[in-house]
C-alpha cells in the first residue's frame, strides 16, 4: 500500500496529509500512533472514513494524497472524523459564485 | 514481446472479440435491434440507446460518431445497423464510415421493410448470414501494443483511490511500457487534481486543452447556480468516506497511472494506437464515459468500484477489480479482481501485475464476470442545452 500504516487502523497517504483515513471500523477511545505520540478517536469512525491528526479552524485547509482536499466549516480536534458536516469543497461551488453575484 | 490472442482485422489494431454489432440510430429503433441480437445468436450484440429522431446539430455529430466508433471498434468483425427511416441520421452514412474500415456492413430500414415484424424477420436473417461471413477467423498472436485499454471507475469509495484504482494505474504503466494505449475519462473526476495531470502532459497545448476542458465543465456547474455537493461525490461516494470532488478526483486520476499524458480527445473520438496515456473528455456518468472509451476504439475496459457495480458493455469486455474487501466478499459474482488485498499488504505493484495478467487473458478470449452474466448497457452521451449552448458559439 502507498502511504504508511498507522497501528494496522488507519493509512497516513503522505507525510504532509493532516488527516488519515481508517482501514477497519473505529471504536472511540482507540489510539493511533502519530509522531512519536498517539492520537484517541473521539468518536466511532467507520472504515474508509477521515480522522483528524491535528485540530484546525474553519477555512483550514485539509491534506490527503499530499494535496488540499478541501478546507474545514468546523473547530476539529485531533481524533475527529473529518466529512461532510466539517469539510467543505472549494471546486465546483456555483453557490459561491451566485452569493458573491448577489453581493456586487 | 507481451502478446494476447486476438482476431486480426483488415485495417487496424486486432480485436480482442468478434461480434456482429447491430447498431441502432434511435431509439425507436432499438428494440428491433435489441430483438434482432437475440435471435441471431450469442456473438451478435446490439447497442440500445435512448437518443431521439431528430436532435441538435452537434448532438446529432456526437451520436454519428458515437456509432460509427462502435461499428468501426476491433471487437465488431461486421455490422448490421438499422433506422426507423424517419430519422435525421441516415444509416447508409454510419455504414460507409464502418465499410472504411473494410468491415462487411449492412443497413435495415423498419419503415422500408414494412414495420416491425418484417424487420425482425429480415434482421435476424441479415444478422445471422454476417454472423457467417466471420464465424471462420481465428485468434491470432498479436503484440500488446495493438490493445487500447480503457479505464472507469464507478460506486467509488474511500478503497478506490488508496488500492483499485493505483493497482489499475500499475497495470496502465506496464501496458504503455509495452507500446500500447491507456486511457480514462470523466473530466468532472479531474477537478481538484488538475494541476497534477497538467504537469504531466507532453506538451504546451495538450495542458491548455486539459486545463480548458475541465474549466468548461466547472462552469456547466456554475452556470446552473448550483455546486457539485450532493452529486459530487455522489450520496453513495459519501457513504463510502469520499468527503469533496477533490479527494473523488486525486484517488480516480491515480487509475491511469504515472505516465506522461500524451493527449485529450473529446467524447467518442478516435484514441491513437501504440499512444501512451491519452485522455478522453467524458462526463461522469459512467456507462456513457465507458462507451465513449469503446466508441474510440477501446477493445477492453477495467472498471474499479469500491461500493459495488455490475455493469458492462455489449462490445468491449469489462473487467471488475474491487479494493473494498466487503464488496470482494458481497459481490464476488460480478468481480474480476479482488484488489482489496492492498489493504492486508501486497504491493501495488504486484495487484497491477494481476490487473495486466488479467487484461491479457481477457483480451484472448477469457470472459469476464459480467460478460458470463451477459450486462451489456449501453447509453450514449446526451449534450444537455448548455453544453450545446457553449458548443454552437464556438463553432
Amino acid at each position: 500500500m502507498k502511504g504508511e500504516v498507522l497501528g494496522d487502523l488507519a493509512l497516513h497517504m503522505t507525510a504532509d496529509d493532516t488527516v488519515v483515513t481508517a482501514i477497519d471500523d473505529l471504536e472511540a477511545g482507540t489510539e493511533i500512533p502519530y509522531d512519536g505520540g498517539t492520537v484517541g478517536l473521539v468518536e466511532d469512525v467507520p472504515f474508509g472514513h477521515k480522522i483528524a491528526l491535528v485540530a484546525g479552524e474553519p477555512g483550514d485547509t485539509v491534506v490527503k494524497y499530499g494535496e488540499s482536499i478541501g478546507r474545514l466549516t468546523e473547530p476539529v480536534e485531533a481524533g475527529e472524523w473529518v466529512h461532510t458536516h466539517n469539510c467543505e469543497s472549494t471546486r465546483g461551488r456555483g453557490d459561491i459564485v451566485e452569493a458573491d453575484a448577489e453581493v456586487v | 514481446m507481451e502478446t494476447f490472442k486476438g482476431y486480426e482485422r483488415p485495417v487496424g489494431p486486432a480485436g480482442v472479440r468478434n461480434f456482429v454489432a447491430v447498431l441502432p440510430i434511435s431509439v425507436g429503433a432499438s428494440p428491433v435491434a435489441d430483438e434482432i441480437a437475440s435471435r441471431a445468436g450469442e456473438n451478435v450484440r446490439a447497442t440500445p440507446h435512448q437518443m431521439g429522431a431528430d436532435p441538435p446539430k452537434q448532438a446529432r455529430e456526437q451520436i454519428e460518431r458515437t456509432l460509427s466508433g462502435i461499428g468501426q471498434n476491433p471487437n465488431v468483425g461486421a455490422a448490421l445497423v438499422v433506422e426507423l427511416g424517419t430519422e435525421s441520421i441516415a444509416a447508409d452514412d454510419i455504414a460507409d464510415e464502418i465499410a472504411a474500415m473494410e468491415r462487411t456492413v449492412e443497413t435495415l430500414s423498419i419503415r422500408d421493410v414494412g414495420g416491425t415484424t418484417a424487420a425482425l424477420e429480415t434482421g435476424t436473417d441479415c444478422a445471422r448470414e454476417l454472423w457467417d461471413e466471420i464465424t471462420d477467423q481465428r485468434r491470432i498472436e498479436c503484440d500488446v501494443s495493438e490493445l487500447r485499454f480503457g479505464v472507469e471507475c464507478g460506486g467509488s469509495d474511500a478503497t478506490s483511490g488508496i488500492a483499485a484504482n493505483p493497482a489499475v494505474g500499475a497495470a496502465c504503466d506496464l501496458l504503455v511500457e509495452d507500446g500500447g494505449t491507456a486511457t480514462f475519462s470523466e473530466t468532472p473526476e479531474f477537478i481538484g487534481a488538475e494541476h497534477i495531470l497538467a504537469d504531466r502532459c507532453v506538451n504546451e497545448d495538450i495542458r491548455e486543452k486539459l486545463l480548458d476542458r475541465v474549466d468548461r465543465r466547472e462552469a456547466n456547474a456554475h452556470l446552473m447556480g448550483v455546486d457539485f455537493r450532493g452529486a459530487q461525490p455522489s450520496p453513495g461516494n459519501q457513504e463510502g468516506g469520499l468527503t469533496t470532488i477533490e479527494e473523488k478526483s486525486l484517488g480516480a486520476i491515480s487509475k491511469g497511472g504515472t505516465t506522461p499524458v500524451r493527449g485529450i480527445v473529446d467524447y467518442a473520438e478516435q484514441l491513437p494506437v501504440g499512444g501512451g496515456l491519452v485522455l478522453m473528455d467524458t462526463p461522469g456518468y459512467d456507462v456513457e464515459s465507458v462507451v465513449g472509451k469503446v466508441a474510440g476504439g477501446a477493445q477492453v475496459i477495467a472498471f474499479t468500484t469500491g461500493r459495488g457495480s455490475t455493469t458492462g458493455n455489449p462490445i468491449a469486455p469489462v473487467i471488475k477489480v474491487t479494493g473494498n474487501p466487503k464488496t470482494a466478499d458481497r459481490l464476488a459474482n460480478n468481480m474480476d479482481v479482488d484488489a482489496s488485498t492492498v489493504i492486508e499488504g501486497e504491493s501495488i505493484g504486484s495487484v497491477g501485475k494481476r490487473i495486466y495478467e488479467t487484461v491479457r487473458s481477457v483480451a484472448s478470449g477469457e470472459r469476464t464476470a459480467a460478460e458470463v452474466r451477459r450486462l451489456e448497457e449501453f447509453a450514449i452521451n446526451e449534450l444537455q442545452p448548455n453544453e450545446l449552448a457553449d458548443l454552437e458559439g464556438e463553432a
